[in-house]
């Protein structure tokens, strides 16, 4: 066999043996990749740039007035599902305060599977960031918002059309990297 | 069988019956044994979003029975399977369907199994056509009957 024949037989038996580890690694990145980026417990949303669903429910502790989406229009809001059984509710309630205190961004609350009652004691006890809180006692308007866990907040244009949409705890980190990002692009384009 | 034993028995079966998915867990029945049928096959069809892996039927979590129940009101006021699946899609996104459609963002689901299995017939091919021994020449040939007939 010429000399060449003979490299190109051993580069060709090289290649044989690190094919199947290139394999391997190759499916060591994929599964890396599919357990580590994406949290799958996080459900992408198939509700941005949506309308915001229809309702008429009663106002918390109102005395029987009511409010319908149409209370939603007019200015950008922030729409926070909360409970009082939500621990994570409780945990990103201090930064829901902040937010409607410091930036202006006006909080609406849907009250979510949950006592009224209780609902206004928590209210009373913890400080009350929301302009006013829609009682969705049996979870219906949360089927309507694609809701799977409480805390989830929604920011909604002017026009009543869900803009950004947080599952979880809305810290200061994801008001500053997620939420306010969002806000500022509203204003932006109008 | 002694007492204890009998209530034991009787106990589990109370259990797996109150376990068993759907209406009776709901407190609910459709009247219509068509509807009724639909919903069961319907309830089964969706995948529960706070359990990643149970069906609507299945699962205990208050998100499924909430679902379990727009599902029965949906077929109540008389839209169709395909309504409902749209209904549920366009809240809880393709996530919720056990069988997800065919678009861009699907293609890898769908065709990968498939550009594996081509990737792995061509690659077992290759394998066979290596350890198939090449043919001999004529000088080889005659040294192979020589030998042959040394032996003989």
């Amino acid at each position: 066999m010429a000399p060449t024949a003979a490299a190109s037989a051993a580069a060709h038996r090289m290649i044989g043996r690190l094919l199947p580890l290139a394999g391997f690694a190759a499916l060591v990145a994929l599964l890396y990749l599919g357990f580590t980026l994406r949290d799958p417990t996080l459900l992408p949303s198939a509700l941005i740039a949506q309308p915001f669903p229809r309702f008429d429910l009663p106002i918390l502790g109102g005395s029987g007035q009511r409010a319908t989406e149409a209370d939603l229009q007019g200015a950008p809001r922030l729409v926070n599902v909360w409970a009082t059984w939500c621990p994570t509710c409780l945990a990103e309630h201090a930064e829901l305060t902040r937010i409607g205190a410091e930036t202006g961004l006006s909080i609406i609350g849907i009250n979510y599977k949950d006592d009224a009652a209780e609902a206004i004691a928590w209210l009373a006890r913890h400080g009350d960031p929301y302009q006013f809180n829609v009682v969705d006692a049996d979870g219906d308007l949360g089927v309507e918002l694609g809701v799977y866990g409480a805390p989830e907040t929604f920011l909604v244009d002017a026009a009543g059309i869900i803009r950004h949409k947080r599952v979880g705890e809305v810290n200061p980190a994801v008001w500053e990297n997620e939420i306010a990002p969002a806000w500022r692009n509203l204003a932006a384009t109008p | 069988m002694n007492r204890a034993k009998r209530g034991a028995a009787a106990a589990l079966l109370a259990l797996a019956q109150a376990a068993s998915p759907a209406s009776p867990v709901d407190g609910f029945e459709l009247e219509d044994a068509a509807m009724a049928e639909r919903y069961q096959a319907l309830i089964g069809e969706f995948r529960c979003p706070k359990c990643l892996n149970e069906s609507l039927a299945s699962s205990g979590a208050p998100i499924a029975a909430d679902l379990r129940r727009t599902v029965r009101r949906l077929i109540a006021d008389g839209a169709d399977d395909a309504a409902i699946r749209v209904h549920l899609q366009q809240r809880y996104g393709d996530f919720i369907l056990y069988d997800p459609p065919l678009r861009p963002s699907t293609w890898a689901l769908w065709f990968a199994p498939l550009a594996l299995a081509l990737l792995a017939a061509a690659l077992l091919r290759r394998a066979g056509a290596r350890r198939r021994a090449p043919p001999l020449s004529e000088a080889e040939r005659a040294a192979v009957e020589r030998f042959v007939e040394r032996r003989g």
